[in-house]
């Protein structure tokens, strides 16, 4: 048996089809097809959890999307929970384990609901008020315990170990909802041929059908009108139908963001399939027929376990085959809970009373309810109810007073009327208008390419809504292009059941009183006294009182709760409800797992990891590697037995004292071509290019607008038209979109174009005494000899049969060479290279002896030694900046009066007073240590190393007017001593240059 | 000695393979590539060198492979992609003002074939790939995942995806996971 409370022959599940799952450790069993809340309901449960203030009992209050308060912890084994999944949407499967949240140590004994009776001190705005002294307990006391006390939900924090997909799809119309109108809407533009992707949240399409069992399309239900609908759509090659499809976010250009669940309501799925599918859709034309949501009544203790929306009801009745009680009252303000009253009552509910707050009542409803023997109390109200963990009585009579009456029940049903769904509407940027006549908010001008139709465009009658939207799907289709000529005819005749009658606001038995619970928003906690409180407190904005109140805030977006708290502020103001406005709808929808989000980007694919064509034998060759954004470079490599500062030391020694290889890949590379190359290199860089010859190379800077240098790099003359411009490895792709920006907006009628070459060549440099030896017997037709290729040239020829680019210059200042090669022969390069500098004594060296050792030369690394605000004279290089230029980029920034005043800082060297003391990168200096704090501090450390050449440790820093300090003495302050520095010129090593040209 | 490397490229995606029920994936063969700029007074002239006709439409290529390609990329920018030829040999023919620049190593190439192939693109490719938009013989410079490729429809069911040596990894890694639901 599938639950006490299934209805047999009730429902369109199969009852032999079982499936077991477990709440809060209790065995159940469900039917295939069932919601976790129709099957809890039919086990007779529907306490499911306490609220997030209060910690009230609740139970489900809808049947669908829209669900408050079922908010269920849903596991398949430790690693797949899944947190505040909602019981009316997520699917039983065999095996499912549920269980409560928000409740401590049991369901129906929560030690937090205390907070119930201390509500007074939870009032709305409560966290800016009550907890404001003394300042620090906020963060230490305060904030832990609400946090603890208010979470819902516990993530888990296993990996997940599923898989999510992305899927980016175009298509002429995207008909969002798959409800009578999008049906209607999606047939419409497929039959003309549009390609269109129809979705639907639910696993099967029909929308309102799903509990409107009286509706009736061309002569058959409306449940099977819709499924053979769905068929024919099914079978058609432009359609795509996408149940389980939550459209989410409506973002620019008719991008709307649909997820799909492809596996949470299966017992085992297969392990191939993603767990979800986030399908990103650009659509021509989007058809919004979202319907509508039903709005529950506001009055005191309207959140008991057992009270729901009617419409919710009648679903689980007509659907599920489940009655949601024994004895249901209907407390009502709109037709359509009377045709849940009418349904329950003929599938042998007992329904002891229908409140209604209208006087007058059609009198077909009237002599519907006579014939079934439902007793009717119009005009009056449900005051309050009772019952702790299920709602036991309603207590009925008149807003204005007079005599009550309790009247016993188990479940009560309730209708305020129907809010448009225009949340996707809204979210495309579209502002709702207020119709006076049906008072409601509905679509006004739609500001893209989407028309709304059905129940969320405010179409009441079915046949209407059918007709409508299928002039709309056609209007979209031919607005897409498409030019098929079948058409298709809505259907001719429809009926449904009633959803007239309407009220906003509190209900009689909301009460006027302060101890009131009458709901407005379940998730929230928030009641009608918060809204009229927050309105006295001075919100007279409704985006205040949202924020005060957190009406709407929650998860559910305030999809039953945002229309009633706007007509209370908007009584206690007392204006009408259109000038107090609605807030704007925001995405998502319904809350999307970052699984979705996330999709593919997780892993190795959360970003690109960038190797060079070397890497293979680096790693081979043991090297460290550490991260230059996406790039891995070789770090150090160390032999057996030694830690980084050994072999760092060892490889610096090497370098200097016979060679070392080091790869260069990921440098930037820029080829700059055209007759006018040297006039933009000219226009671009502080440096002057006319003179300088093919063959030759020189050391560029370039600035931004302001001065500061931007880059720095050595460039090639290839030929007279023709320049190999390297940039540092981060700066790559920056250097050439600045260079792009300059030359298309600024220098257009030059003749030259840039292309990125900088994975075009592999970069190996070759440093030290040895160099030459090294690289000549695999050299071909080039003249390696000093006078020949002197320091500061470059040559094309081969090297080991393959074309190289090879530049005679330094970043260690020994004399070497950087041989580029085409990339897809690097690694055969280095490798020869390798054979020749290894018998030699040479070794391969990573990034951080290439650091050291351009620190003992003083060569700057831009952004290490610069940050942005570092002119050439600053970082001491002047003699780069060309003096008679008349223009580059950066010039009139260079001669801003801050630039040029005294007092700057400027990069000098730093020698500790104690040899073995390195600094630290990023420490203060200051002048006098004596001083009091805050010291005044005149500069900071920029590189800063240990270097075995020098024999003690050396830095860099920017300090002001640095330069003039020669010879003084400073101090760096740290926490334990403070150091005492000697300032010094930036090299540190053959201050000559006398290696370079060896 | 002086010969080791010759001839023997070395591509960063040599061995690999992957796919699904719906799309093969593989590396393509070694290629000759021209990054190739010029005003539209000299594509004539350009035109003749290469030995086809450089196209001048949006998202369209000429010639195909293997033997030469050309995609346009942009107004005056064009890939020129040769599994056999040397089209920078025949480039430096024409003596009309352009910048020709060898990338042949620059980049690296990715095929894919099946079914499946486009969804298997739709999985990080944001850009309109249905057969009106992107027909047989459309080329694009767009995005994939984090990534900027080159896409050239070269058959019904076959696509090149060329990107920059070091990013080929990824896009190999982003295809592979793409083509588990590419039949979705």
């Amino acid at each position: 048996m599938s639950g006490a409370n299934r209805i047999k022959g009730r429902g369109r599940l199969t009852p032999a089809k079982t499936v077991r799952f477990t709440f809060d450790g209790k065995a159940l069993t469900a039917l295939e097809g069932d919601t976790l809340a129709a099957a809890l309901i039919a086990n007779g449960i529907h306490l499911t959890g306490r609220s997030y203030k209060y910690h009230r009992p609740r139970g489900m209050l809808s049947a669908g999307p829209e669900e408050p308060n079922a908010l269920i912890d849903i596991g398949r084994d430790a690693a797949r929970r899944t947190p505040n999944v909602r019981a009316s949407v997520q699917e039983v499967f065999d095996g499912m384990q549920a269980r409560s949240q928000n409740r401590w140590p049991s369901l129906a004994f929560d030690v937090g609901a205390i907070n119930n009776l201390a509500s007074p001190l939870f009032a709305a705005g409560f966290y800016y008020k009550t907890f404001m002294w003394p300042k620090a307990a906020w963060k230490h006391l305060y904030e832990p315990i609400v946090r603890a006390a208010a979470g819902l939900g516990v993530s888990p924090k296993e990996a997940d170990p599923d898989h999510y997909a992305n899927h980016f799809v175009h298509c002429d119309v995207l008909v969002i909802g798959g409800g009578a109108a999008g049906l209607s809407a999606a047939l419409a533009a497929a039959h003309a041929g549009a390609s269109v992707i129809l979705c639907d949240e639910q696993p099967e399409t029909g929308g309102a059908f799903h509990h409107d069992a009286d509706a009736k399309i061309d002569g058959v239900s409306g449940w099977d009108w819709a499924q053979a609908a769905t068929a024919e759509l099914r079978s058609m090659a432009n359609v795509r139908v996408l149940t389980r499809t939550t459209a989410f976010g409506y973002q620019a250009q008719n991008h709307v963001a649909l997820v799909e669940r492809v596996t949470e309501h299966l017992a085992n799925p297969d392990p191939a399939l993603p767990r979800e599918r986030l399908w990103q859709v650009r659509a021509r034309q989007v058809v919004i027929a979202t319907g509508a949501i039903e709005r529950h009544m506001v009055f005191a203790n309207n959140d008991r376990p057992g009270i729901l929306l009617a419409s919710a009801a009648r679903t689980f009745l007509n659907h599920f085959g489940v009655a949601v009680g024994a004895k249901v009252g209907v407390y009502t303000a709109c037709d359509s809970a009377w045709a849940t009253a009418f349904d329950l009552k003929q599938a042998g509910v007992s329904v002891p009373a229908i409140v209604d707050v209208r006087p007058d009542l059609d009198p077909a409803l009237l002599a519907r309810a006579k014939e079934l023997g439902i007793e009717v109390l119009a005009g009056q109200c449900v005051l309050d109810t009772s019952g702790t963990l299920r709602v036991k009585s309603m207590k009925v009579g008149r807003a204005s007073g007079g005599s009550t009456r309790s009247i016993a029940i188990d479940a009560l049903i309730m209708s305020a009327g129907w809010t448009p769904s225009v949340h996707m509407y809204s979210q495309s940027r579209g502002k709702v208008v207020w119709d006076e006549d049906s008072k409601r908010f509905l679509p006004g001008k739609h500001v893209q390419d989407c028309v709304s139709v059905g129940a969320c465009n405010g179409v009441d009658d079915l046949a209407d809504a059918l007709e409508g939207a299928a002039e709309a799907g056609l209007a979209a289709a031919k607005a897409a292009g498409a030019s098929g000529t079948k058409a298709w005819g809505a259907p001719g005749s429809a009926i449904s059941a009633s959803w007239a009658g309407s009220m906003m606001g509190a209900a009689g038995g909301a009460g006027a009183e302060t101890s009131v619970k009458a709901f407005v928003d379940f998730q929230n906690d928030v009641t009608a006294k918060d809204i009229r409180l927050a309105v006295r407190e001075g919100m007279h904005s409704i985006e205040h009182v949202k924020r005060f109140t957190t009406n709407g805030m929650a998860t559910d977006q305030g999809k039953t709760s945002n229309i009633h708290g706007l007509a209370i502020a908007a009584e206690t103001l007392g204006k009408p409800l259109p000038q107090v406005g609605l807030t704007t709808f925001r995405a998502p929808y319904t809350p999307v797992t970052f699984g979705a989000i996330v999709n593919h980007a997780r892993g190795s694919l959360f970003d690109p990891t960038r190797r060079t064509p070397m890497h293979g034998w680096e790693e081979a060759h043991g090297a460290v590697f550490e991260d230059v954004g996406q790039w891995k470079r070789a770090w150090y490599y160390p032999r057996p037995g030694e830690d980084m500062h050994q072999a760092v030391n060892r490889e610096c020694r090497t370098v200097r004292e016979v060679a070392g290889l080091f790869d260069a890949s990921t440098l930037g590379k820029i080829e700059v071509v055209g007759p006018d190359a040297a006039a933009f290199l000219n226009l671009l860089y502080t440096n002057s290019w006319d003179k300088l010859e093919p063959g030759r190379c020189k050391y560029g800077i370039m600035l931004r607008e302001d001065g500061f240098i931007y880059d720095d790099g050595v460039v090639g003359r290839m030929a007279e038209d023709r320049f190999h411009v390297t940039t540092t490895t981060g700066g790559a792709p920056r250097v050439l979109s600045h260079m792009e920006d300059y030359l298309q907006t600024e220098f257009p009628h030059l003749k030259v174009w840039l292309t990125s070459t900088s994975e075009q060549w592999a970069v190996i440099a070759v440093q030290g005494p040895k160099a030459r030896e090294i690289i000549a017997p695999l050299v071909e037709g080039i003249d390696l000899s000093n006078e020949a290729m002197p320091h500061m040239s470059v040559r094309e020829g081969r090297i080991c049969g393959v074309p190289t680019r090879l530049f005679r210059m330094s970043f260690t200042g020994e004399a070497g060479y950087e041989v580029n090669v085409p990339a897809d022969h690097g690694d055969a390069v280095w490798k020869a290279l390798w054979a020749q500098a290894e018998p030699l004594g040479a070794c391969a060296y990573g990034t951080e002896t290439m650091h050291v050792l351009r620190a003992e030369k003083g060569y700057i690394i831009v952004g290490q030694d610069t940050d942005g605000t570092v002119t050439p004279d600053d970082a001491g290089l002047n003699w780069a900046v060309a003096k008679k230029k008349p223009d580059f980029v950066g010039i009139r920034g260079m001669k801003r009066p801050d630039l040029v005043a005294p007092g700057r800082k400027q990069l000098v060297g730093l020698l500790t007073r104690d040899p073995s003391v390195v600094l630290e990168e990023g420490a203060q200096i200051v002048a006098n240590p004596n001083q009091p704090v805050p010291m005044t501090m005149i500069g900071h450390v920029t590189s800063s190393y240990w270097t075995e050449n020098c024999g003690r440790s050396i830095a860099m820093a920017l300090v002001a007017d640095g330069r003039a300090l020669k010879g003084k003495t400073l101090y760096v302050p740290m926490p334990d001593r403070t150091i005492e520095v000697e300032v010094t010129d930036t090299v540190f090593i053959d201050k000559e240059g006398v290696r370079l040209h060896g | 000695m002086a010969n080791t490397a010759h001839a023997h490229r070395i591509h960063p995606l040599e061995g690999r393979i992957a796919g699904s029920a719906g799309v093969r994936i593989t590396p393509a063969a070694p290629a000759a590539r021209v990054s190739l700029r010029a005003g539209p007074s000299d594509v004539k002239a350009l035109s003749k060198a290469l030995g086809l006709d450089l196209p001048l439409a949006p998202k369209t290529t000429s010639g195909a492979l293997p033997g030469r390609l050309a995609a346009w990329l942009g107004p005056d920018e064009w890939l020129i992609i040769d599994e056999g030829g040397d089209p920078l040999a025949d480039l430096g023919k024409a003596k009309v003002l352009h910048s020709a620049v060898d990338v042949s190593h620059r980049n690296t190439a990715i095929l894919l074939s099946g079914a499946g192939a486009r969804a298997t693109l739709e999985a990080g490719c944001p850009q309109n790939l249905t057969d009106a938009v992107f027909p047989v013989g459309a080329a694009s410079r767009t995005v994939l995942g984090k990534i900027e490729v080159v896409i050239i429809r070269t058959g019904d069911e076959d696509y090149r995806v060329e990107c920059w040596r070091s990013f080929s990894t990824y896009a190999f890694e982003l295809l592979s996971v793409g083509a588990r639901d590419c039949l979705a």
